[in-house]
């Protein structure tokens, strides 16, 4: 790995940011819009909700943390996607940079992304509807990193489908979040699931970072094997990823879509 | 010989792009790659720079196969540009050129950065957005960027399409300015037969996939008993006998 190729890597989309406010205001209104509407749906369960009565702030801690998945996710696919869109796919893959020094600057650079969105709705819960993230304490930490790096594996497997399918994937990189979202139990608990649905959502990090989550804010108590189980899943998942997007790169230099992708 | 492309063929399904080509380029030399559209030019390129695997046959670089060079280790040799390939849009011309340098690992960016600005006449539109350029001074940037980490085998696909006559005669100027002040091969994919004359020291004429003539302009002008490069293009790109 040689790190100032991934800095430059990393630049290239910092520089993207830095140069248009719009962009920067982009970044920061999904998240805040999506704090707004959940802290509000929040305030009415906790107040006419038997399930979150005394629990100020579960809903909006899930959205919050969902939130946080979905950024890091899309920030990894606008990356990508930038470079089809700017016609500069060709340049970069002609450069001497390893395929996992891209893979390492993308998800390197898609925490800043995910953070320049997020930290300003997060800090504006806190006043606004009582509700800070940070109440979760120390396992808050490992269950980003769980989030992170699923959030991180959903984007290796779009852009995997963009090197395949071309531009016309880009539909599917919007739309793969919201397929995983039932299954992820984000609001509500497993056992509202079907018993074969269950099967299936145990089979991904996102019940188990969810669930844990809502334990630690009900009862005060952290389950760090639970944690440690998410993140070994996703970590599984992210090296999943990793594979599919090397078959994928090999796929399309045989197919020679990098010569002319993008038109 | 520097390189060697041997038997080289690229099947899309079941479309034959490339049928296996030969030829070699001396160090320091340019060879014009001359065809009509669809008759393989790009795949080949694309082959060369690595972004498209060859369905058969071999590239040599220094009578190493490609295959033996690590993917830095290589492409740290090559560059390219094309008016079909562009820089971020969104990004200075400084911006853009500081990028490239890092991702080649140039030493002394700033000064190998302020030369090429010099040479290519860009330093007055540094600080301006690429997307903004006029087609001439993006043509100019995205020379700089292939010129920036000084390389060994350059490939220009179509370099001066559509600029007008005086941005196109600069830019065949500074290519052939560069060149005298440095050693570099290049190989040149173009359809202006007045800069193939200019620039090249040899051409191969490719069509359907393959290679149907190649040698120096004078040579393969004077073989098909025409007056100039463009009359035997047009002599071979018409014709429907396979050389």
């Amino acid at each position: 790995m040689n790190f100032n190729k991934i800095i430059a890597l990393g630049l290239r989309h910092l520089y993207l940011i830095m140069n248009s406010f719009p962009r920067i205001l982009d970044l920061i209104y999904w998240p805040t819009v999506q704090i707004f509407l959940w802290g509000f749906i929040s305030k009415f369960f906790t107040l006419n909700s038997e399930y979150y009565s005394n629990t100020i702030g579960i809903i909006l801690t899930a959205a919050i943390l969902y939130d946080f998945l979905f950024r890091a996710s899309i920030s990894f696919n606008m990356m990508f996607l930038e470079e089809i869109w700017s016609r500069n796919f060709t340049n970069l893959f002609i450069a001497p940079i390893k395929i996992r020094e891209i893979i390492a600057a993308l998800t390197l650079t898609a925490i800043i992304r995910t953070l320049i969105g997020l930290v300003p709705a997060v800090l504006i819960a806190i006043p606004l509807f009582g509700v800070s993230v940070l109440k979760l304490g120390i396992p808050l930490i490992f269950l980003l990193i769980s989030l992170y790096l699923f959030g991180i594996t959903l984007g290796l497997l779009v852009t995997s489908g963009l090197l395949r399918y071309g531009p016309s994937f880009e539909n599917i990189a919007w739309a793969s979040l919201f397929f995983l979202a039932p299954l992820g139990c984000i609001y509500y608990p497993i056992e509202i699931l079907p018993e074969t649905l269950q099967i299936i959502a145990k089979g991904l990090p996102l019940v188990h970072i969810f669930e844990e989550m809502r334990n630690i804010l009900m009862t005060e108590t952290v389950n760090y094997l639970k944690i440690f189980k998410s993140i070994l899943i996703s970590l599984f998942y992210f090296i999943i990823g990793v594979i599919v997007f090397y078959i994928s790169y090999f796929g399309a230099k045989k197919r020679g879509t990098l010569i002319n992708m993008g038109e | 010989m520097f390189v060697q492309i041997k038997n080289l063929s690229k099947i899309y399904k079941k479309f034959l792009a490339v049928n296996k080509i030969n030829f070699n380029i001396e160090r320091n030399k340019t060879i014009g790659l001359l065809g009509p559209n669809g008759c393989g030019k790009t795949t080949t390129i694309g082959m060369i720079l690595g972004l498209v695997t060859p369905s058969e046959g071999e590239i040599f670089i220094e009578n190493k196969n490609i295959e033996k060079y690590s993917r830095d280790q290589i492409l740290s040799r090559f560059n390219f540009a094309s008016p079909y390939v562009e820089l971020p849009k969104k990004l200075t011309v400084k911006q853009n050129l500081e990028i490239y340098g890092r991702l080649y690992g140039i030493k002394n960016l700033k000064d190998r950065i302020n030369d090429i600005a010099s040479d290519l006449d860009i330093k007055n539109f540094f600080e301006r957005k690429t997307g903004e350029l006029s087609s001439g001074q993006k043509n100019r940037v995205s020379l700089a960027k292939s010129l920036i980490n000084k390389p060994e085998i350059l490939l220009l696909d179509e370099p001066t399409a559509s600029l007008d006559p005086d941005i196109g005669d600069f830019i065949r100027s500074y290519i052939q300015e560069y060149k005298s002040k440095n050693k570099i091969t290049i190989l040149l994919a173009s359809h202006n037969m007045n800069e193939v004359e200019r620039l090249c020291d040899s051409v191969i004429m490719m069509k359907k996939g393959k290679i149907i003539d190649s040698g120096t302009c004078e040579a393969l002008i004077k073989k098909h008993g025409r007056s100039n490069l463009e009359e035997t293009f047009l002599k071979l790109a018409r014709s429907e006998d396979e050389f």
